[in-house]
């Protein structure tokens, strides 16, 4: 008899059920689109943060760039020797540390040794800037052309020489003409390439360094970079007259790597000048749970330096997926919830509204002898009923909504880290030497991320909860009211 | 058997107290039947109410063979309205939804017979009253007298021992009236029921061999029978010359 009632029940009061169903159904659809699309920005930061971390990374430890003493010059330098002779082609290769201050290669091992901490890797990061190009020395030439007065005036870069002087001689047709190239170098631990910058790389052609490779002039060179230069495996380059042969291309796990070729850390070292230094410690965790207490560890114990775990990097995270992020986690949550609870109040209220309507009906059924429980019973069974409905429905659109997000893939751009900017510019004259001032030095990496809205499990299971609930708050509202009728009302004329 | 002594039953509107009944003392003995009759409003529901185990009274009690319908659990009063007493109500009061087998088994659902039993009484009680053919036909697919003969096997198919009737013939015409109330009183006199029923018909409680007039509550005995107030509708028919309700 329950079956049959309640089947006929809920096709007799198709409409009223549909829009309960429907109301349950837009926020469990919501919650999930909200969740899946949530999962798909923590997976797209987990992409950022692995892209510079690299995979099995825990945390690094770095130390801070310490602040530039007065007068002191900022930024890559580069100097040309001034030569008499014309169009005379130069090239220099400006090597400097990126990030922050250099750590003492044996602190690797300390940090290593302390507690919780699995591995240890160190590695050098380089910004090399190589600038090549060739001067045309400016020619004096006396004139009397009439202008107006001034001093004399240099040529500036790759212009024109002075144009007019009374009586002076003039200089004409000086200048320069430059190439300025900038990319970065790892140098990495060869002995360990599970943790550190080529870890977040697979190698596509060619092959890794091997454990031998200590201070071999081999490198690894990032597939955009390789084919921006056309490397290929044997291919040979320079960096600071040091001669390179690429033995493998990486290609990035996520969509862009930070760094463009990668050498043998010894080498790096001898390159960047900085022998027995590395610029950032890898460090991997016996126990991810662990590792705020290692984080402190480390910190306590060596002092002076910085440990960012993927949470603090997380939270440097700034642009559009930043943005979306924020949105998904606050606004979205916070509309999921308002819609549910708004989605639970009208079923509530349709489903006790529905057994008001329905007065006589139960007070004869209460009047024939059935116990309070089973009138309860079948007003609870209709309203989860609607509630497995309406969770159905709103898993279908959910999932519509998850996939078409998917499909889609709108791409979210990731900024890590700040930018800071120096002045000054390039430099130069005619028969002179130039000397290029600091130029804009970005410590921030920008990715661009396609978003997907993956639909878990979890999701699912946490959306039947949810349908479930609803059908159970709408059933206990109702079969309350139900329960609170009296038999005497089946004899009341108003139905 | 019935027997109510000094039922009071006080309902509050606002502020203010309406007694529906006042210090009501009746007897009635099984296989009577009490006809009760009165103006609107004078308490003739309530008085069923009490009578049916639907409502307690605010003072006094109501003893259907020597069990106590005021002070029992509410388990058990609802235990006794399933097993004997048969209600019928002035607009059917059918589900909707149901055919009418499935409403007359709603009577037998709360006795937890099983459901084969169920449908088989069902279809039986339905015969009786002459709907044996109309057994898949929802309520809206019948007739009002259909309707109300759908009720009365509701009522009788868990075989009752108290048969109550609020108007009855009250939401039908007159040819239907006499039907269903022929109805009534050939299965009161073939069950040997106590049959008390509520109505406004003046020409139906003139026939009753016992009527009770309720008035502000309060209540006035008159014996239009014969013997014991029992009523035999033979009789009777054969009596007011069958000239029908």
């Amino acid at each position: 008899m329950f079956g049959i009632y309640l089947k006929r029940e809920l096709g007799r009061r198709k409409k009223a059920a549909l829009v309960i169903a429907m109301g349950l159904a837009l926020g469990i659809a919501l919650v999930i689109t909200v969740n899946s699309v949530s999962a798909g920005m923590n997976q797209a930061q987990d992409k950022v943060l692995k892209s510079l971390y690299g995979l099995g990374t825990d945390m690094t430890v770095t130390k801070a760039q310490s602040a530039p003493k007065a007068g002191s010059s900022q930024g890559p330098s580069f100097k040309f020797g001034a030569t008499s002779s014309s169009s005379t082609s130069q090239s220099t290769d400006r090597v400097n540390t990126q990030g922050g201050q250099a750590l003492a290669s044996s602190l690797v091992t300390k940090v290593g040794s302390q507690k919780g901490v699995s591995a240890a890797v160190g590695a050098l990061t380089l910004n090399v800037t190589k600038v090549d190009g060739s001067f045309t020395q400016g020619k004096a030439k006396s004139s009397t052309t009439s202008g107006s007065s001034g001093s004399s005036q240099q040529g500036g870069p790759g212009g024109g020489g002075g144009t007019s002087s009374t009586g002076a001689p003039q200089v004409q047709g000086g200048g320069a003409n430059f190439n300025v190239n900038s990319y970065s170098v790892a140098g990495i631990d060869v002995t360990d390439q599970t943790l550190g910058p080529l870890s977040t790389s697979k190698i596509t052609t060619g092959k890794t360094f091997t454990t031998a490779q200590t201070n071999a002039k081999v490198a690894v060179v990032s597939k955009s970079y390789a084919k921006t230069k056309k490397y290929k495996v044997g291919s040979t380059f320079k960096i600071s007259s040091t001669k390179f042969t690429v033995i493998g291309i990486a290609t990035p796990n996520s969509s862009e790597s930070t760094i463009d070729v990668y050498v043998p850390l010894k080498q790096a070292q001898t390159l960047g000048d900085s022998k027995n230094k590395v610029t950032t410690i890898y460090v991997k965790a016996t126990d991810s749970k662990q590792i705020s207490s290692v984080k402190t560890t480390i910190q306590k114990n060596i002092s002076g330096t910085t440990v960012t775990t993927s949470a603090d990097l997380a939270s440097t995270v700034s642009g559009s997926l930043s943005t979306a992020s924020n949105l998904a986690t606050s606004v979205g949550k916070w509309l999921s919830i308002a819609v549910l609870i708004a989605a639970f109040l009208v079923a509530a209220l349709l489903t006790s509204s529905a057994v008001s309507r329905r007065v006589r009906e139960f007070g004869t059924l209460k009047a024939l002898g059935w116990p309070s429980r089973k009138v309860t019973r079948q007003v609870v069974g209709e309203s989860m009923v609607n509630g497995l409905i309406g969770g159905g429905l709103g898993i279908a659109l959910g999932l519509l909504a998850a996939y078409t997000v998917t499909a889609i893939s709108p791409k979210l751009t990731a900024q890590l880290g700040s930018t800071s900017t120096g002045g000054g510019g390039m430099g130069g004259g005619p028969g002179g030497g130039g000397q290029g001032g600091p130029g804009q030095q970005a410590t921030s990496n920008t990715l661009e991320i396609a978003l997907n809205a993956p639909v878990s499990l979890t999701t699912i299971a946490l959306a039947v909860g949810l349908a479930v609930t609803g059908g159970l708050i709408a059933g206990a509202m109702g079969g309350w009211r139900a329960s609170r009728m009296r038999p005497a009302d089946a004899l009341r004329s108003v139905s | 058997m019935y027997k109510l002594t000094g039922v009071t039953k006080r309902y509050s509107r606002g502020k203010e107290t309406v007694e529906a009944l006042r210090g009501v003392d009746l007897t009635i003995e099984d296989g009577d039947q009490l006809v009760i009759q009165g103006p609107t409003g004078g308490g003739k529901s309530t008085l069923l109410q009490m009578i049916g185990g639907l409502d307690r009274p605010s003072e006094g009690s109501v003893e259907l063979d020597g069990v106590n319908l005021a002070t029992i659990s509410e388990a058990k009063l609802t235990r006794l309205r399933a097993e004997k007493i048969g209600i019928i109500f002035q607009s059917f009061n059918l589900i909707p939804t149901l055919t009418a087998q499935e409403n007359v088994e709603t009577a037998l659902v709360p006795l937890g017979v099983k459901p084969a039993e169920r449908r088989e009484r069902a279809a039986e009680a339905l015969s009786s009253v002459g709907l044996g053919d109309r057994l898949k036909h929802a309520p809206s697919e019948l007739s009002g007298g259909q309707q109300q003969r759908v009720a009365i096997a509701r009522a009788l198919v868990k075989k009752p021992k108290v048969l109550l009737a609020d108007e009855p013939t009250g939401n039908l015409d007159e040819g239907t009236r006499d039907d269903i109330m022929g109805l009534l009183e050939g299965l009161w006199h073939e069950y040997g029921l106590t049959f008390i029923m509520v109505t406004h018909d003046s020409s139906i409680a003139r026939r009753a061999p016992r009527l009770a007039t309720i008035k502000a509550g309060q209540i006035t005995l008159t014996e239009q029978g014969r013997g014991n107030g029992r009523f035999t509708p033979q009789q009777q028919y054969a009596e007011q010359g069958n000239q029908g309700y």
